[in-house]
């Protein structure tokens, strides 16, 4: 099957800084695919490559196929859901959705009728009269969404979509969007910081760090089983355990993961003292000294909470501890 | 004793101004309002008063009694002629403006960073710094006969082209020195930082994602430029087509020393109120420009030119 999009060898450098750096992708068809990874790590910038907004340094990228490295914007099959979402302030909520019907020659009556029911698809009818700056956030956020989708793009990409709600909206939005995603099937490529959302929301998540995709995989592979210790530290903050620590607990000389939540205080097991603990609502941190490294615990609520400075014991289970792939270090 | 005993005298008078702050704003604004209001708008309005009398034929004297016979005066057919060609002229001075302005404004605003950016203020207001009489005599001297654009032409062996240009009746002349060809350029050179500078600061307010989201959504650069970038630069354009169009209108300095005999508004208000001594009519002439640029102004504003605003 042709992907949607694949990337061969892909480079975006801006003078010195590589903000793309050899990346090699292919995000299949139908699929929600995020792009992690903290600011500057060259997810927005590979975005932007597929938009068409940047050209690669180096390298290819197809879409479904057609090689597109020379393609300007306008001539892509894809369409962008911006950050700052950049609806046109003077033109009203219809005009903007209709946008794209009206500079590809669609009548008037007709493209109007198409923005009406993409409004609708979005949840958001019978606002086609206003000014983008009469609407709040979530409300330009649907506009943004339904003037990209009124295109039928084969692709649509949206750039930290949700970074600018509230928490509230947020939780709201990540489920609309998903239904939305699987009702039309178009392959919907989201970048974003927050590996929750990545992880809630994706069918498949690649996290970047600098420049270079870490690793590619389901939320499950990223989360339970990372490849490098940045993917664990960035992806549920995990503890990464030096390869000494980690040849004395398990008995391999790499690094290793152990997440916070699957570590047990137990009579019997390994030995530590309590450093910090911070109450965090649904459970508590604690901020353990393992034989001279910091290791996180999440306590569940209820259970006992040791004070700073106790003597505990812990274990885990015995695939709780994934030892990563030392290529990377 | 309490904390306020122990400030000085200026110090209780900050202290009340913050409990006041209505009375910082009033003592802030009443100066320049008593200016902008009495000596600005007061002698304006005085002016405009002279044009609701009229001078009597015989005795040369202004008669004190309102009548609107002076302003039947404009619509004669040398006195039109006057209007009608200002207007004209105003109006192409300010379209030539706007089509060189913008390509200028929009590399400043979208490209130009740092040094670049500096050198583009200093390039687009140096010419300010130097007198304008100089700048409008250089130009004399530039446009002449025996001037480097005739040399510059003759070198090029295109002379023949040049006198062909000067042969079209209107725009033409002896030389361009002394063709409305001439003072068009002259103006088009004297106003065109004030049509640069409110265009270049309406682009800079336009994100870059505005211009991506069009391309984005299928609009190929022209339409881009027509359904976006234009709407969006439209207050700046605005903006600056009031100043090349009003100073057009007004200035009787520039048609004077480059440019036919033919007389433009500026002019004719000069001439009335000084060696013609008709105050009236040289006040209605000065209410011509106002009513232009109002009645301008109010199609803009009809068209959406300030919805972006």
């Amino acid at each position: 099957m042709t992907p949607a999009v694949r990337f061969r060898g892909v480079s975006r450098h801006f003078g010195e800084v590589r903000a793309v750096d050899n990346v090699d992708l292919d995000v299949a068809p139908g699929e929600f695919f995020a792009m992690l990874g903290p600011s500057g790590s060259g997810k927005t910038t590979c975005l932007r490559l597929i938009a068409g907004f940047e050209r690669p340094t180096s390298g290819s990228i197809e879409i479904f196929g057609e090689p597109s490295t020379n393609i300007p914007p306008y001539r892509r099959p894809v369409n962008t859901v911006f950050q700052d979402y950049a609806l046109f302030p003077h033109l009203n909520v219809t005009d903007n959705v209709a946008f794209g019907l009206m500079v590809a020659g669609v009548g008037k009556a007709e493209r109007e009728q198409e923005a009406q029911k993409t409004l609708e698809l979005v949840a958001l009818p019978g606002f086609g009269d206003r000014k983008p700056s009469q609407l709040s956030g979530g409300q330009r956020q649907r506009v943004a969404l339904a003037r990209a989708l009124v295109n039928k793009p084969k692709v649509l990409l949206l750039d930290e979509p949700l970074g600018a709600l509230d928490l509230k909206l947020r939780e709201q939005m990540q489920e609309e969007l998903k239904s939305l995603q699987r009702k039309l099937g178009i392959t919907f490529i989201f970048v974003t910081h927050d590996q929750g959302e990545a992880l809630s929301m994706a069918d498949r998540v690649a996290v970047f760090d600098h420049g270079r995709i870490q690793q590619v995989g389901t939320p499950e592979d990223i989360y339970d089983r990372p490849q490098t210790p940045f993917v664990a530290d960035f992806v549920g903050s995990s503890n990464v355990l030096s390869p000494q620590l980690a040849e004395r607990l398990a008995g391999v000389r790499a690094h290793a993961s152990l997440r916070p939540e699957s570590i047990r205080l137990d009579a019997g097991g390994h030995a530590a003292t309590v450093v910090t603990r911070n109450f965090l609502g649904a459970a508590t941190r604690l901020t353990l000294d393992l034989d001279g490294e910091k290791v996180s615990v999440l306590l569940p609520k209820g259970a006992d909470v040791p004070a700073t400075g106790d003597r505990v014991h812990i274990s885990w289970d015995a695939d709780a501890l994934h030892v990563m792939d030392t290529r990377n270090d | 004793m309490t904390e306020t005993d122990r400030v000085s005298l200026a110090g209780r008078l900050s202290d009340q101004l913050w409990r006041w702050p209505t009375l910082l704003v009033v003592l802030l604004i009443a100066p320049p309002a008593l200016w902008l209001g009495i000596i600005y708008l007061g002698s304006l309005f005085a002016l405009l008063a002279q044009s609701f009398f009229s001078i009597d034929e015989f005795s040369g004297l202004i008669r004190y009694e309102f009548t609107l016979s002076t302003y039947a005066e404009l619509f004669r057919p040398s006195n039109f002629d006057i209007i009608v060609r200002t207007v004209a002229m105003a109006a192409s001075v300010t379209l030539a403006s706007a089509i060189i302005a913008f390509p200028v404004a929009y590399y400043a605003a979208r490209y130009a960073r740092g040094r670049w950016k500096a050198l583009f203020y200093l390039g687009v207001m140096l010419p300010l710094w130097s007198s304008y009489l100089v700048k409008v005599y250089s130009w004399k001297l530039i446009l002449a006969k025996e001037g480097i654009l005739s040399w510059l032409f003759q070198t090029l062996h295109l002379t023949g082209l040049l006198e062909a240009y000067l042969s079209i009746p209107v725009l033409g002349g002896n030389s361009l020195s002394v063709s409305w060809t001439g003072t068009f350029l002259v103006f088009v050179y004297v106003w065109l930082p004030f049509m640069i500078l409110p265009i270049q600061a309406s682009l800079e307010r336009v994100p870059v994602s505005m211009l991506e989201a069009s391309g984005d959504l299928g609009a190929n650069p022209g339409q881009t430029f027509r359904h976006v970038l234009l709407p969006l630069a439209l207050p700046g354009l605005i903006a600056g087509s009031i100043f090349t169009f009003s100073l057009t209108l007004g200035d009787y300095i520039i048609p004077q020393i480059v440019g036919t005999s033919a007389r433009m508004i500026g002019q004719a208000v000069y001439q009335f109120q000084g060696t013609a001594g008709n105050i009236p009519l040289a006040a209605a002439f000065a209410v011509v420009p106002i009513l232009i640029m109002g009645v301008y102004l109010y199609i803009a504003k009809r068209q959406g030119a300030f919805d972006a605003l």
